[in-house]
């Protein structure tokens, strides 16, 4: 067993910012802004790039040795401007990281100092109206990635959003998924015909086509103008269990303009995706599209046929705790034991959550780990031997280490080509897993196999 | 096609060859602008890629989080042996760690993972908030080395104090506290140290095989496959030979001056450069004529090996152009005559952390017409490609996106490359690639050769 403690080991998660970066680009016209030294913004960028595979530009106020000693407040003006006159931006996402916290700066106060400066008479960066500054908050010494998408998006709601009469909108706030999932929420949206805000949807900022020249900003993204009339929704939904009402934007938009905040797992599996077309039934007071009916019949019969292969499996399940939730409450939903569901994230949420969905959880022996690094999966996978480790990239050393078949879910995928196509959400998104994982059982039985079949 | 313009404050880092233009007077060495996407990393980023391949080294990053996941196994630095550079240690800093000082913290992990792994001897990186809160990590390293009995090297690291140039120089001069501290017993008179060869997919391998049959000792690799008790035998060597040698040309110069071992400088890329790094090595050995004759013997099998196989790529590649942009800009060097050697040209040159003297040298291999950059960025990278019309781009990760989305060729030349591009089989390799991505047949859709966007 894992003797050294202290230190984190192969962590289980990335930093605040890297989240702030990514929701950031889910907003039109938006340069992602980093608050620190440059590493931090060409770090992330190549963790990014290696997923999505698209250029992915991330500016840095790039921090020296006096801007540590005096204060980021020139360094950031200066990028701002710079930022500004170099991509025409609409909207800049300002996160912070741990240098910049530690020195205290006062991001907000600097902001207002900036804009003005050419309400005093300095000339405009390319003579246009200045960008939209969103300031979120993401030390690295607190929480993780994921804290730092959250906090994105609640900065973004709190600077944008407008008070103003109720209209028949629904905000969605996806969580961190990938860009085939942000696509298949919005064609489900437009098939029940609900206008709709989707925060953030980098569907085609982070999956888009070939350019004919560069292009600064690449296409895509929320508009601002529709982010503004988030505060007038009729509901948000919010696919989240361990998000707390204070960090969530869908929280803020309740508390602030009486939007009504429905919150719920990642719809992942029969249950939860039944729990979610059921709200937009409700929601849109219409009836669930016969394409979704037919795609929820063919996952049931699909379930019927692939049951056996897969039935009492043990799987170790890890991830951002709303993607272990989710995907823990499907695998027991088709007869998979989740054995180890594990986070490097810490809301202390994670087994209330679980236990919610699988009352059964102690008593079919599943273990809840929060804050977790591999080290700490890999011992457990040592003692619990499981048939299936599912998760992102980084469990391939500990899948090929143990011989456990993997299934790449999540983010980041570094190993494979096309994680940014990969769905996992509503039925369809449950079929391409179900399918996934089923394989991945009858090809390991096939391959160990000494005749190798051709049929299963 | 709107039109792109040079940031405020970057136009003297970017520099056109036209007629008999005077001396180059670019600006380089410099921090980057701020908010201008630079493509360059940290200090830390610059001394964990230094350090990262020794294998048997543990290697703590002391900061919050990010700095060691995002450098987790990510190079292509194999080794013969132990791996435990392929492990990720962090002190994962909180922010009561931050308001407290994280030196019990230091001290506590350091103590169970050396306890736990028995490494040979461990590197301590400080990132950014480390030089905040003034963590004396110096004084842990010694109390750490004193109680455990190993050396326990600080790396001052802090990604806001410079550029990744400096990053090198703090890697070097923990190098340095390790030379010097082993036998040197039975160490021959013709005997090396490789430094600035990381052993990318094997590449270490590759060049130590073609010195040891030309009857040279390898006393030690730095960093690439690298050993500890190697390192700190280093000392015993005649000559070290340093490839890339933004990195490390500061521990030959520090060992030149300490042990009065001489330095070559080298580049293990194409024909005309691995070739020259093998017979200047000889001729420092020219009292052992049987040395330059292995040599000779050497490239010439190689050689006449190689040279028929390249020209099948020759045919398909003459009149290509490629913009090359890397980390430092000696690879550039080397890079440009590779291509050349295929009948392609150079419409693009840049690095970045280039000096003057870089530069000057690029100006002079480079045709009429060629852009040189220091330190670019995304929106100038693909301006330049696109009004040069390159067919291939040369970079990293970074900058792979760039040239995919605007339907160019790609070959990637950094330290996550899983195919050994050093030597002859490297330049073999090299060609490959580019050929395998200019010639493909899947940029026919691609919206400047008339697909659609």
């Amino acid at each position: 067993m894992k003797t050294a403690k202290t230190a984190t080991q192969n962590a289980c998660k990335l930093c605040n910012p890297l989240g702030a970066c990514l929701a950031f680009r889910g907003i039109e016209k938006c340069v992602p802004f980093l608050h620190g030294s440059q590493g931090c913004a060409t770090y992330i960028r190549r963790y990014l790039i290696s997923h999505f595979k698209e250029p992915i530009d991330i500016a840095s106020s790039n921090f020296n040795e006096d801007t540590a000693v005096f204060g980021g407040s020139h360094n950031l003006k200066l990028g701002l401007k710079n930022v500004t006159q170099q991509y025409r931006p609409e909207v800049i996402g300002l996160a912070t990281t741990c240098l910049s916290e530690t020195i205290g700066d006062d991001v907000d106060m600097i902001l207002k100092e900036y804009v003005n400066l050419f309400e005093n008479g300095e000339p405009l960066p390319n003579g246009e109206p200045l960008p939209v500054m969103i300031h979120a908050s993401t030390p690295s010494y607190q929480g993780s990635h994921i804290d730092g998408f959250h906090a994105a998006m609640k900065a973004t709601v709190a600077k944008l959003a407008e008070e103003g009469p109720k209209k028949n909108l629904l905000n969605i706030f996806p969580n961190m998924v990938s860009p085939a999932d942000l696509r298949h929420m919005k064609e489900i949206l437009k098939d029940f015909n609900i206008p709709f805000v989707l925060l953030p949807d980098y569907s085609e900022t982070l999956d888009g086509g070939p350019w004919a020249e560069y292009h600064r900003i690449p296409k895509g993204g929320t508009p601002v103008s529709t982010i503004k009339e988030t505060g007038m929704a009729s509901g948000s939904i919010e696919f989240s269990s361990v998000l707390n009402t204070e960090k969530s934007p869908a929280g803020y938009l309740e508390k602030t303009f009486a939007v009504p905040r429905y919150q719920m797992p990642m719809p992942i599996g029969i249950k939860q995706s039944d729990a979610f077309f059921g709200l937009l039934e409700k929601l849109s007071e219409k009836p669930l599209p016969e394409k979704y009916e037919d795609e929820r019949r063919r996952l049931v019969d699909a379930y019927a046929d692939g049951h056996k292969y897969i039935f009492e499996k043990k799987a170790i399940v890890y991830g951002e705790e709303d993607l272990v939730v989710a995907m823990a409450a499907f695998l027991r939903e088709i007869g998979i034991v989740p054995v180890l569901c594990a986070s490097g994230g810490k809301s202390g949420l994670l087994k209330k959550r679980l236990q919610e969905l699988i009352p059964d959880l102690d008593e079919a022996g599943i273990k809840v780990r929060d804050g977790v690094d591999f080290v700490d999966i890999e011992d457990e996978a040592k003692v619990l031997k499981p048939d299936l480790l599912i998760g992102n990239s980084k469990g391939y050393t500990m899948s090929r280490k143990h011989n456990i078949p993997f299934i790449r879910i999540g983010f980041p995928i570094h190993d494979r080509f096309g994680g940014q196509r990969q769905l996992h959400l509503g039925y369809r998104g449950t079929q391409e897993l179900f399918d996934r994982i089923v394989n991945t059982v009858i090809a390991e039985k096939q391959s160990s196999s000494p005749i190798g079949y051709t049929y299963m | 096609m709107e039109k792109i313009g040079i940031l405020e404050g970057r136009e003297k880092q970017v520099y056109e060859k036209k007629g008999d233009s005077a001396a180059i007077d670019i600006k380089c060495e410099t921090t980057s602008l701020s908010g201008s996407v630079s493509q360059r990393a940290c200090v830390f980023c610059g001394s964990r890629v230094v350090l990262y391949p020794v294998a048997d080294a543990l290697h703590v990053v002391h900061g919050p989080i990010g700095c060691a996941a995002y450098t987790w196994d990510i190079r292509g630095a194999v080794s013969s042996g132990p791996e435990l550079h392929r492990l990720s240690f962090s002190t994962d800093l909180k922010e009561m760690d931050v308001i407290y000082g994280g030196e019990k913290k230091l001290h506590q992990s350091l103590t169970e993972l050396i306890a736990q792994y028995q490494p040979k001897a461990a590197f301590i990186y400080s990132t950014c908030i480390i030089g905040l809160i003034g963590d004396d990590i110096d004084a842990v390293c010694k109390k750490v080395s004193q109680e455990t009995g190993i050396p326990v090297l600080p790396v001052h690291s802090e990604g806001f104090k410079g550029t990744k140039k400096d990053g090198y120089k703090a890697a070097c001069d923990s190098l340095m506290k390790l030379v010097g501290t082993g036998s040197t017993e039975g160490i021959g008179k013709y005997s090396i140290n490789i430094l600035g060869e990381f052993n990318l997919a094997g590449e270490a391998w590759i060049i130590k095989k073609y010195y040891e049959e030309m009857g040279i000792e390898v006393v030690a690799t730095m960093t690439g496959d690298g050993r500890v008790d190697d390192i700190r035998r280093s000392h015993g060597a005649s000559l070290n030979i340093v490839q890339c040698s933004g990195s490390m040309v500061k521990l030959a110069k520090m060992m030149e001056e300490k042990y009065g071992i001489p330095y070559l400088r080298v580049s293990y890329f194409g024909i005309e450069d691995m070739s020259m790094a093998l017979y200047d090595v000889a001729k420092h050995f020219s009292d052992n004529p049987t040395i330059l004759d292995a040599a000779k013997k050497l490239v010439n099998r190689e050689v006449s090996e190689l040279y028929p196989r390249l020209q099948h790529f020759r045919q398909a590649l003459e009149g290509k152009k490629a913009a090359i942009y890397v980390g430092g800009a000696f690879k550039a060097f080397s890079l440009i005559k590779a291509l050349n050697s295929v009948g392609m040209s150079v419409v693009l040159a840049g690095s970045q952390t280039g000096n003057k003297d870089d530069y000057e040298g690029l100006k002079e291999m480079c045709e009429e017409g060629t852009v040189i950059v220091d330190d670019s960025n995304p929106v100038e990278l693909s301006k330049f490609v696109l009004e040069k019309e390159a067919d291939l781009l040369i970079g990293g990760v970074k900058e792979r996106p760039i040239a995919y989305k605007l339907g160019i060729g790609f070959c990637d030349h950094n330290h996550e490359r899983k195919i050994p591009l050093a030597g002859f089989v490297g330049m073999y390799n090299f060609i490959l690639e580019v050929y395998n991505s200019v010639m493909s047949p899947v940029w026919q859709f691609a919206p400047r050769k008339g697909g659609l966007s």
